[in-house]
């Protein structure tokens, strides 16, 4: 029987209860605190190769205050205690690191975080829980899931003009809407996708969430073979069979234009030329939707050369993208340009430091979510791409960014 | 069997709105307690000690902090129902023991006493009785041992 790559993955049927087997566990500072408190509470042993769980702190790096200095302090010596992989403040986000050669094509991936359906730009069936189900993993090695019917999203066509990986995550997202695909997988299928990026699958993947989806998932083919050989990972490609979707999408990439989502619903994506001209106080380019390498390649390559009319804030996802845009002079050009550059992590992103908004402050996000008062009680999200974030940064409004001549 | 006075909340309540980010650095629930629906209506949290939350489409979409159910739990709130739930929340649920009934509600206003029968995978409500969707056999076994933290000691 043909089955979805996510049915291959977990062993099952569609709609079929499995008990996976977890290749790789993870936790970041937020929820795993919570994870620690209800392993030490169940009273069991460690169940899993310390090897397969990982600790990576991004929430809040460094501390904000003694008392998130406390928790983190409590985490990092268990970490340290138990062999278990450990990334200290400032190493980066967790979704990132895992995709620095972590996550492989076919692993059962789990972490404590809703955006953990990352990792399936790898091919990889990863999915976000909560931090008792993560204890439970710890304990066990496996969870149980329900395989998920699958809506197959064919990519035709390439990214052309100022349209990137992120105008089409925040387009998807808007036509499945925020409930769209709950409980289901999103798989990605076409030659479109071939032509995609990992930095984009990885984008694309991310926002799965968004629309209520289990996981998201892309195949791994030439282009993520040779992503990963660049981590020392020789890989098998996967190839589709011809299963049946719950539902099927096609979309033409040509098509596609830059978007904004406005406030304060993640699945309310509209042309940017609509929104031209409305005027924001802050950028933030960063996140583990849009911190990697390409996304602040681009934004320098706007903002080089010309000064920024309002506060804008890069995170970028990793010490190994800081790094490598630091060896590259983009960070040199982006702090010319009069933006601030802070620790990698997750940034200001769940609105506790790094650049929190203040009453009726709009900000013009690279993020993946714009609830209301998120980054900020009273403050607005505009949610759009690195190329969007460069050219509203150099006006101070949303601006499309094919006005500076992307 | 668990009663509850209904308290009715729209679609697409996020978990940013159960319980806001600037309130998760702490272990302590009476903190989340304290501040469970801030954003959304600050006036909720004092009502919610033995109510039942009768939520639109989508509740508890977005972040998978555990601290949402927990702090419904800590107010006091009995069971939420909803036609749709997010998942990770839906599981984080029954992870911490808080009852989650998926099911389709025709009409219903706040004050209404509602009757829950976990067993019978019903609830009345305004004389009508409505069946919710049965949770998996792990999930009740779960749900029965008051949570995923006690199902586990009962293995150690």
């Amino acid at each position: 029987m043909r089955r979805t790559l996510t049915e291959r993955i977990l062993h099952g049927n569609t709609g079929e209860y499995v008990d996976a087997h977890v290749d790789r566990a993870y936790v970041h500072d937020g929820t795993g605190v919570l994870t620690l408190a209800s392993f030490r509470e169940m009273g069991v042993p460690i169940g899993i190769d310390p090897s397969r769980i990982s600790v990576l702190f991004d929430h809040i790096c460094p501390a904000n205050n003694g008392i998130t200095a406390d928790l983190q302090r409590e985490l990092r010596q268990y970490a340290s205690s138990t062999g278990v992989f450990f990334s200290d403040c400032g190493g980066g986000i967790c979704h990132q690191i895992m995709s620095e050669g972590v996550i492989l094509p076919g692993e059962v991936v789990v972490g404590a975080d809703s955006h953990s359906c990352t990792g399936g730009a790898f091919g990889a069936f990863a999915t976000g829980v909560g931090a008792t189900d993560m204890a439970a993993i710890w304990a066990s090695g496996e969870t149980w899931f329900r395989v998920p019917e699958t809506i197959g999203i064919t990519l035709e066509g390439s990214l052309s003009g100022g349209a990137e990986a992120k105008d089409l995550a925040l387009s998807i997202v808007s036509r499945l809407g925020m409930e769209g695909a709950t409980y289901a997988a999103l798989e990605y299928t076409g030659p479109g996708s071939e032509a995609i990026d990992m930095d984009g699958r990885l984008c694309i993947c991310n926002m799965g969430v968004e629309t209520g989806a289990k996981n998201a998932i892309f195949y791994a083919d030439a282009v993520c073979r040779e992503y990963l050989a660049g981590y020392g990972h020789a890989i098998d490609i996967q190839t589709p069979e011809d299963c049946s979707y719950r539902q099927e999408l096609t979309i033409d990439l040509d098509d596609l234009v830059p978007l904004v989502t406005v406030p304060h619903r993640v699945d309310s994506a509209r042309p940017v030329a609509d929104l031209q001209g409305t005027e924001v106080d802050q950028v933030l380019l960063g996140t583990c939707t849009n911190g990697r390498y390409s996304d602040l390649w681009r934004f320098a390559g706007i903002v080089r050369g010309s000064k920024v009319k309002v506060r804008t804030i890069i995170v970028p996802a990793s010490a190994s993208v800081l790094l490598r845009a630091t060896q590259d002079g983009i960070i040199a050009d982006l702090i010319a340009a009069g933006c601030m550059v802070v620790t990698p992590g997750c940034g200001p992103c769940l609105g506790i430091h790094s650049g929190v908004l203040g009453e009726g402050e709009v900000c013009l996000s690279t993020a993946n979510r714009n609830f209301k008062n998120r980054m900020g009680v009273g403050g607005s999200i505009y949610l759009a791409s690195p190329a969007t974030a460069a050219a509203t940064a150099l006006t101070g409004y949303i601006t499309e960014p094919e006005v500076f001549h992307v | 069997m668990c009663k509850g006075t209904v308290i009715c909340l729209g679609s697409d309540i996020d978990t940013d709105l159960v319980i806001a980010g600037r309130y998760l650095r702490t272990k302590d629930r009476a903190v989340w307690a304290a501040h469970v629906f801030e954003d959304l209506d600050p006036a909720l949290a004092p009502r919610l000690s033995g109510a039942v939350i009768v939520a639109g489409r989508n509740f508890g979409c977005g972040s998978s902090r555990e601290q949402a159910p927990i702090a419904l739990k800590e107010a006091g709130v009995a069971a939420i129902i909803s036609p749709l739930f997010a998942r990770i929340f839906f599981r984080n649920a029954i992870n911490v023991g808080l009852p989650v009934l998926e099911a389709d509600i025709s009409s219903c206003s706040d004050g209404d006493e509602i009757r829950i029968d976990l067993e019978a995978g019903s609830f009345e409500l305004g004389g009508t009785t409505y069946p919710f969707t049965p949770l998996s056999p792990r999930m009740r076994e779960i749900l029965n041992a008051g949570g995923l933290v006690n199902y586990w000691r009962g293995k150690a």
